[in-house]
């Protein structure tokens, strides 16, 4: 290894997946708002022939903010994080930029073919995992080189110890990994039985045992891309953000170890009432409820690293999204669990609560950790202040304003929804039909929409934010040690 | 072997690990904290690795002691 003198972080792959997360969190939102328009304007649905209605639409929603807009979050910050807290610069190696260089390619191609194939209707019909085998394969090869990153910066880092954000990315890889690859099994028809065409597949796994491994796969997608990464990112950029040291250090390790041994034993509370053995079903209840525990852990961890310092939070704008964005993922781990308790999963699955409780953590935690993180991350990489803090600000409230009409509208409706299936007559007759329903929650379906455009709108001035930033905007002369500068 | 002798390896085997990984954690719990207090090891000096991370700032704990002491010194 070099001397580290005059050797200066290389933001280079960082930059592409910035560019990339904008990109694909404008798509993946824009195509989100349309679909809960959809739902509440059922017209909608024929604005673009077959390519334009719900079923083909949602999983290009789905997959496109989570393996698109979040993942490339992801990547962006590990590029830059990875370097800063390992004290090492990708400019050292020239095998890891070329690495990073081609992860970031194929990942750019392997995302055109999966929003081709899911428009052109090629799935495999299973949730958050619809991708037919050729892009499986690309998947995993963007992956595995992802790894080779991880490790190969850890191999030359200067730093001993690894940060407690690495530990976080290290268990994205291997946890994605491991989930990615079992629940994808599958048997390509046209190879073993000449049936179908060349890319279309079948799951390995049958029956209730499928169930079980695709919501083993789902449950912990939730954890492996929306939790534990967006930790990673938390522990680093609130700290260096307020100039405030980790509350508790300790408490950072053993919310990780506690995190790790009971979240993958959740996901069998999406199957709660149905054909899987009831133990898994009691058992997934369980560990949900204990799960409060580690999740807490670590976003009181983050709370009290704000500790005296609570005046940064009114002059502060990204330090209000880190911060709300640690209060969301308290609220969403907090319903989850109460979500997953049996009496009450009677009444809540299959409702609107459910999309409501994945939307304050998905907007509320991994949307405004990724932007507050890019916001945090422009200035350095760009070496200008961020164009506007006056947007920033705009887009804080109006995001928020939306992120709450989003949730409470989902928890009306669905909480509605659920008492109206199951209300009986006196005879024990159903009370109501499914129009009747319908009737009763279109206005919430409504307020849904026009909260999801409110936080689509706070995208789009991020985006237009971070342009001005790289094109336009004062250049600075010494990188800032904590607060990000903005005009 | 019939499942009923499955079922019962599943079942103590799912109980002794829940068992054996519980101990474990609590046992790391203690032995963080009893490092911390016996001076042993200063877990929370590891933040700084988030807020000194300038390239050509103090490691706070180097890989290569020798290597980064000349490293160092150049900065």
């Amino acid at each position: 290894m070099q001397s580290s003198n005059a050797i200066n972080y290389d933001y280079t792959v960082a930059k592409y997946f910035t560019i990339s997360a904008i990109v694909l969190g404008i798509v993946g939102m824009s195509v989100g708002v349309l679909i809960a328009f959809q739902l509440a304007f059922p017209e909608l649905n024929n604005l673009f022939g077959e390519y334009g209605t719900f079923g083909r639409l949602r999983p290009i929603h789905t997959d496109g903010v989570a393996f698109g807009f979040t993942v490339s979050g992801i990547f962006a910050t590990w590029f830059y994080v990875g370097q800063r807290v390992l004290k090492v610069s990708m400019a050292e190696s020239k095998f890891l930029m070329f690495i990073g260089k081609l992860q970031f390619w194929l990942y750019i191609i392997g995302v055109a073919v999966a929003v081709v194939s899911l428009a052109l209707g090629y799935t495999t019909s299973k949730e958050y995992a619809e991708f037919e085998w050729p892009v499986d394969i690309a998947i995993v090869v963007v992956w595995v080189l992802w790894g080779v990153s991880i490790f190969g910066l850890i191999g030359i880092r200067r730093e001993k110890v690894l940060y407690i954000s690495v530990w976080y990315y290290i268990a994205t890889f291997l946890g994605v990994a491991m989930l990615y690859v079992f629940n994808n099994m599958e048997v390509p028809t046209y190879f073993v039985s000449g049936m179908g065409n060349w890319f279309h597949s079948v799951s390995m796994y049958a029956g209730s045992n499928d169930a079980m491994v695709q919501w083993w796969y789902g449950h912990n997608a939730v954890a492996f891309v929306f939790t534990v990464p967006i930790i990673a990112m938390i522990y680093y950029f609130l700290p260096k953000e307020s100039g405030q040291p980790v509350f508790s250090y300790k408490l950072s390790l053993l919310s990780f170890w506690g995190l790790m041994f009971v979240y993958l034993w959740a996901g069998g509370h999406h199957l709660l009432y149905s054909t899987v053995p009831d133990w898994v079903q009691t058992m997934a209840s369980i560990f949900s409820i204990i799960l409060i525990l580690p999740s807490w852990g670590s976003a009181i961890n983050m709370l009290l690293t704000m500790k005296g310092e609570w005046g940064q939070l009114k002059e502060n704008p990204l330090v209000k999204f880190y911060v709300l964005a640690s209060t969301f993922y308290m609220l969403s781990t907090l319903e989850g669990p109460i979500q997953a308790i049996k009496s009450v999963n009677a009444l809540a699955h299959f409702t609107d609560w459910i999309p409501g409780h994945v939307h304050d953590g998905t907007l509320g935690w991994v949307g405004f950790m990724i932007i507050g993180a890019i916001f945090h991350m422009a200035p350095r990489m760009f070496k200008k202040e961020i164009y506007s803090k006056k947007l920033v600000e705009a887009q804080f409230w109006l995001q928020t304003t939306g992120i709450v009409m989003y949730f409470t509208s989902m928890w009306i409706s669905g909480i509605t929804q659920g008492m109206m299936w199951r209300a009986t007559d006196q005879y024990g007759n159903l009370a109501y039909s499914f129009i009747d329903t319908v009737e009763v929650l279109h206005p919430y379906w409504t307020l849904r929409a026009v909260g999801g455009s409110f936080y689509l709108i706070g995208v789009f001035m991020w985006a237009y934010n971070i342009y001005k930033t790289a094109t336009s905007s004062k250049a600075i002369e010494k990188e800032p040690q904590y607060a990000t500068p903005m005009a | 072997m019939d499942m009923e002798f499955i079922r019962n390896i599943q079942g103590w085997g799912y109980v002794s690990m829940i068992f054996i990984i519980t101990i474990g954690l609590y046992a790391y719990i203690y032995h963080l904290y009893k490092s911390q207090r016996d001076g042993v090891k200063d877990y929370e000096k590891y933040s700084n690795m988030a807020l000194n991370d300038e390239i050509d700032d103090t490691l706070v704990e180097a890989k290569d002691p020798q290597n980064d002491a000349k490293d160092n010194k150049e900065r």
